[in-house]
């Protein structure tokens, strides 16, 4: 099947070289924090994770999401999801290397990684992880594949791939959930110190990763011959307006516990985020714009009206696909660290070096997911041809 | 033997999950081989849980500095200067094992009190990493490159870690550094006895076991003229015990059940 990711047209090189030219340029930066250690990103002390982990967190999200396709298709047997299930496992698969790439750019000792492995430490959270995106990567290829495969050559899919495909629905559950619970476990870091985190990234990552494939499949639509279908999308569009419903809920139930409590050490990275402390606040701006989108987008998505027009729907998944990202990849991270564990705020802001690593980083997941798709639009145009 | 024993400890360990690392940390860093600060000769000082008061009543901002100054001296502690990197660069980078801050700042959880003693309110508190008895920091590396020895020092093995700086995230008194650049240019001195960092890796007060080793109190101790004293916890004859009994004293963040070792005199 890979041949259908080497022939292509002129638009697709061009894409492609775009993409490889951003590649290189990240890579030449990422040489460079090599060499000076991760001195060049607006990491320090206090805020000791920042950018590249937020990515990690974000993307799990929507490597998570893509689950709500798989999940209706195979267990509930609707049947309309079959012409997207695919195209769900492979937006996973290149979440999934967003995810593990921006761990490796994020070590300061990256020639040591292996470690992890040969000194296994289960009681690290940080372990468990590796383990579970790991396996979800490899749980995604394997289904994905084949099941492209089977559909190229007018077959079912083989009958050993069916626990792989059961098994990664509860896993898709597991990474999101292990990845909260980096957070979560940790005491005196009272911002992320809450039960509802696990409920709250997995409800985040439901709106947002199917927003993103809502819009993939639009794209798609407009580019090739292959059509996801309206009714496909339409579901998704419900099933983005249950999450993202839950999602504000949750954090409503985390702003309540928060002030209503009137505990300081709860209040403060809230009040940090949302109004600056201590004359401190270059979050401020971002996060009431991650709000103002979130909301704007349920607004639009709720009256059946506006998210049957699919114009509009695409606008409400890129709002709610952005204001997310702002929620989970600039202010989740940065807020658990501001104020510090002696009450001192030092803040936060990447770095240019860093963002052209992290943009590195989604070029090669662009990359993998481009060549992933080319391939399965491929196999549908040929079925349907 | 030595391997298979080796492999039985870690699947118990793998079976005790969700128990304090303690245990397991211990026996597998016990087995790392040769390490020249575990050596132990005769004249090494051994505990059972390595602990310190500090009496602040007796420390002023001179004496804070001169112990700080003790420590990072000893430790190769880099100082970037912040005339040369700049003053944010400065204090991005900053590396620091001990240093002086505000009692609301050492005790945030008890500390916010608005009719403090001014005379408390400026004094000098020294903070240090706790040694904490249930230390999150080696809960959360995924690569026992920090760990609990026996004597209830909590380490750092500089080769092993891998700079994912998730104990920084789980170190609930900010006690942890990272290298965010080669440490090596801005170091003034650098004392052979102890090795100097590379990048991209964690460290913190090792509780000077180097000096403990032969027989040496730790740095900060010597340098105090009396207000810090060190000794074993669970000694119920040791020194340190003595003072414990004889003054009130508390610890940083103990509602968070971490278990300080770090005791203070206020
Ligand atoms: S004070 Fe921090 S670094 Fe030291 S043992 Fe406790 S948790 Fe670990
Ligand atoms: S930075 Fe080093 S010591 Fe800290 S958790 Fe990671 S590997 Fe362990
Ligand atoms: S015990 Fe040693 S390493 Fe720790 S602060 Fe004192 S002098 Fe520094």
């Amino acid at each position: 099947m890979l041949e259908y990711a080497i022939k292509g047209d002129k638009r697709y090189y061009a894409w492609i070289t775009f993409l490889l030219a951003l590649i290189g340029i990240g890579f030449g930066v990422y040489l460079w924090q090599l060499r000076f250690g991760l001195g060049i990103t607006g990491l320090s002390r206090d805020v000791s994770w920042g950018f590249y982990i937020a990515q990690l967190t974000y993307m799990v999200g929507v490597a998570a999401g893509g689950v709500m396709v798989v999940l209706p298709y195979y267990l509930h047997d609707y049947k309309a999801f079959g012409r997207i299930t695919v195209l769900g496992e492979f937006l996973a698969i290149a979440a999934l290397v967003v995810c593990l790439l921006s761990v490796i750019v994020d070590l300061g000792q990256p020639g040591r990684i292996l470690n992890v492995w040969i000194h296994l430490s289960p009681h690290s959270v940080l372990f468990w992880d590796t383990v579970v995106l790991n396996g979800y990567l490899f749980l995604n290829l394997v289904v994905g594949w084949n099941v492209l495969q089977a559909e190229r050559n007018g077959t079912h899919y083989p009958q050993w791939v069916k626990p792989f495909i059961y098994l990664s629905i509860p896993w898709a559950i597991s990474i999101h959930t292990v990845t909260a619970f980096l957070y979560c476990g940790l005491p005196g870091r009272h911002f992320w110190l809450t039960a509802i985190l696990a409920p709250r990234f997995l409800a985040s990552a439901f709106a947002a990763g199917p927003a993103l494939l809502v819009l993939l499949c639009l794209l798609i639509r407009r580019v090739t011959n292959f059509d996801p279908g309206r009714e496909q999308i339409q579901t998704l569009a419900k099933i983005i307006t249950y999450a993202l419903i839950a999602n504000l809920f949750f954090f409503g139930c985390e702003l309540f516990v928060a002030f209503y409590s009137n505990i300081p050490g709860h209040m403060d990275h809230i009040t940090y985020l949302f109004a600056g402390l201590h004359g401190h606040g270059v979050l401020v701006p971002w996060m009431w714009a991650s709000m103002g989108l979130m909301v704007l987008a349920l607004l639009l998505l709720i009256p059946p009206i506006t998210r049957r027009n699919e114009g509009v729907l695409a606008v409400a998944c890129a709002m709610l696909f952005i204001g997310a990202w702002i929620d989970k990849g600039l202010g989740l991270i940065s807020a658990g660290f501001v104020p510090n564990p002696l009450h001192e705020v030092n803040e936060y802001m990447p770095t240019l070096p860093e963002v052209v690593i992290t943009i590195g980083v989604y070029a090669i997941a662009a990359l993998v997911l481009t060549v992933l798709y080319k391939m399965a639009v491929g196999v549908k145009e040929e079925v349907a041809a | 033997m030595e391997d298979s024993r080796r492999q039985f400890l870690k699947i118990t360990g793998i079976a005790a999950l969700g128990l304090s690392t303690a245990s397991t940390a211990g026996v597998l860093a016990a087995d790392q081989g040769p390490q020249p600060y575990t050596r132990k000769g005769d004249e090494a000082l051994t505990a059972k849980q390595w602990g310190l008061v500090i009496d602040t009543t007796k420390i002023d901002h001179e004496l804070a500095e001169k112990i700080t100054e003790a420590c990072h001296t000893t430790h190769n502690v880099p100082f970037f200067d912040p005339e040369i990197v700049g003053p944010e660069v400065a204090k991005r980078h900053e590396i620091k094992w001990i240093w002086e801050t505000h009692y609301h700042n050492a005790f945030v959880d008890s500390g916010s009190n608005n009719y403090m003693s001014e005379e408390v309110e400026h004094r000098p508190f020294l903070v240090l990493c706790n040694h904490c008895e249930a230390p999150p920091c080696c809960r959360a590396c995924p690569t026992e490159a920090t760990y609990k020895r026996d004597d209830g020092i909590v380490i750092m093995n500089f080769h092993r870690c891998i700079g994912c700086r998730f104990c920084m995230a789980a170190c609930p008194y900010g006690s942890r550094s990272f290298n965010f650049r080669d440490p090596r240019p801005f170091i003034k001195e650098t004392n052979l006895k102890w090795p100097t960092r590379s990048k991209g890796v964690v460290e913190k007060c090792n509780f000077c076991v180097e000096r403990l080793a032969v027989g040496k109190a730790p740095a900060c101790v010597e340098a105090s003229d009396g207000a810090i004293v060190f000794g074993d916890l669970e000694d119920p004859d040791s020194h340190i015990r003595e003072v414990l009994r004889e003054h009130y004293t508390t610890r940083r963040r103990v509602s968070l059940g971490t278990g300080p070792a770090v005791y203070y005199i206020i």
